[in-house]
């Protein structure tokens, strides 16, 4: 694949090794085919931003990414694993078991749209929960992580609350707090400020930003463009299931190269 | 109309009838216990992915569903002694109720599970969670919230339905009740007496489960009693009553 990221960029950012590599991946619902042959290569510490209209498939691939689809064709390695198979007999592909599956899932945290935080828990409890109660982490460390990462993102005297009782930007960023609270080498992000209030978007996008800085590798589907200017190392716009354009912040706000950028451009700069 | 209160009084508080009130009770909750128990089983096997023990589930619920509790219990206790099962009464009175509450409560557990949204489920998968811990942590206790309503309901006509026990001669409530009206010819007095008992045994239940429906309601907001939230709206009417 060509890479198109601009040098500048790539010396201001080390990266690692590919960690996220998506090769021809195909994915269909029923006889809809939402991703086609699409592959992505992420390195270690590098940040992704996916853009793209809906039903363009950029949420389809990041949910593929975390195996909460399966793919139909193609594969995708993520953080060492083969995400959803194992390779059979003869290197025929195989597709996991819920509980090797969920395995694989524990590397990657995984930020959503409508916040999805656990409405019966408290605001701890969600962050503690799946250390404890899955990787088998003890309470007292979970407690001082999870107060740690409330900390981080700004939310110290938030603990004992019930999801119900903050804010969508607070939601949104307890929800990051949990999805680091597993330790996860890659963070995926669905558009997490887009059922968010105006006023309460650059407090999540603080955090995220924050969180770029820190050297956390990432793929986030954002159409804040700020964003992608401010923490990028490359953006990708997704059309009808394929990747169409592929560059670094620069080059795609100020020379993209597809048709289908430069509308979806001009559609969401003017308004 | 010919009303003692001398014979009702004694009826309410005679060991007789005591004793049935006692077999009322643990009869209903041995009967939801089990009961609930076989419908959460059954739930999740209509759920399962396996044809076979969705087909078997589909058939259960069919079958202790549409036909009336009463001819069930009948069967069990008359028609499997001549295939050579032999039952006692308080056995085949509890099998009766467990599997017709099991088929009922299935549907209210599987309708209680679906009522969580699918934004969990990913959630929970994205942290690394199994199928038994999203279960255990995250789906059921949220079920749980649906659940209650429906089951306070299903308790409360437990309490009443055990009294149809009384036809395979189950010493509960009502049977109770009927030889008391017929050995002391004081129709009334007894059955008004039952129906005292029951009224104040689904009373009790109504309390436990307000209760218990304000406690899995906590985290979805602060709930408020009915009686604070009757006097703000009149406040807010208008027409304040003197404060206390």
């Amino acid at each position: 694949m060509t890479n198109l990221r601009d040098t500048a960029v790539r010396q201001a950012r080390e990266l690692g090794e590919p960690i996220v590599e998506c090769r021809n991946v195909d994915k269909y619902f029923g006889s809809n085919h939402v991703l086609k042959d699409v592959s992505l290569t992420v390195h270690q510490g590098e940040v992704v931003v996916i853009c793209g209209r809906s039903g363009s498939g950029k949420s389809t691939l990041l949910r593929c990414i975390d195996n909460l689809e399966t793919i139909d064709g193609g594969r995708i390695d993520a953080c060492g694993h083969l995400m959803g198979y194992r390779k059979g007999t003869g290197g025929k592909l195989v597709p996991l078991g819920d509980g090797r599956a969920s395995k694989q899932r524990r590397d990657m945290g995984m930020v959503f749209q409508s916040f999805n935080l656990f409405p019966h828990l408290t605001v701890l409890t969600n962050i503690t929960i799946s250390p404890t109660r899955v990787t088998g982490v003890s309470l007292k460390e979970a407690e001082a992580h999870a107060r740690e990462l409330l900390d981080r993102v700004g939310l110290p005297e938030k603990e004992d609350a019930f999801p119900s009782q903050l804010s969508g930007g607070q939601q949104q960023r307890v929800a990051i707090a949990r999805a680091l609270a597993m330790r996860p080498k890659v963070m995926l992000f669905d558009e997490p400020t887009s059922a968010l209030d105006p006023e309460m978007i650059s407090e999540v996008l603080d955090v995220m930003i924050d969180l770029s800085r820190q050297g956390m590798t990432m793929i986030v589907i954002t159409h804040e463009m700020g964003f992608a200017r401010a923490a990028a190392d490359r953006v990708l716009l997704m059309h009808d299931g394929q990747i169409v354009e592929e560059a670094s912040p620069e080059i795609f706000f100020t020379a993209p190269k597809s048709e289908h950028t430069k509308l979806f451009l001009s559609k969401i700069l003017t308004h | 109309m010919n009303w003692s209160w001398e014979h009702f009084a004694r009826f309410l508080f005679s060991e007789y009838m005591l004793n049935g009130v006692w077999t009322t009770i643990w009869l209903s909750c041995a009967a939801m216990l089990l009961g609930c128990s076989l419908g959460v089983i059954v739930a999740f096997m209509k759920m399962s992915n396996i044809w076979i023990l969705r087909r078997i589930a589909i058939a259960f619920i069919w079958l202790w569903r549409g036909t009336p509790l009463l001819v069930q219990m009948v069967i069990i206790y008359t028609v499997l002694p001549q295939v050579g099962l032999r039952l006692g009464v308080i056995e085949s009175a509890i099998i009766a109720l467990t599997l017709h509450e099991g088929a009922y409560f299935a549907e209210i557990v599987r309708a209680g599970i679906l009522s969580v949204g699918k934004g969990q489920t990913d959630a929970s998968q994205a942290l690394g969670m199994n199928w038994f811990h999203r279960m255990r942590y995250i789906i059921i206790p949220q079920a749980t919230r649906v659940i209650i309503p429906p089951l306070g309901n299903q308790f409360n006509l437990m309490i009443k339905t055990t009294s149809l026990a009384s036809v395979i001669s189950m010493e509960e409530l009502f049977r109770r009740t009927q030889q008391l009206a017929q050995i002391e010819f004081r129709v009334l007095e007894a059955y008004f007496c039952a129906a005292c008992w029951y009224l104040l045994m689904t009373t009790v239940w109504g309390e436990i489960q307000k209760r218990l429906e304000a406690h899995y309601d906590r985290p979805f907001g602060p709930v408020e009693d009915d009686g604070k939230a009757r006097r703000r709206r009149r406040e807010l009417a208008g027409d304040a009553p003197a404060q206390a």
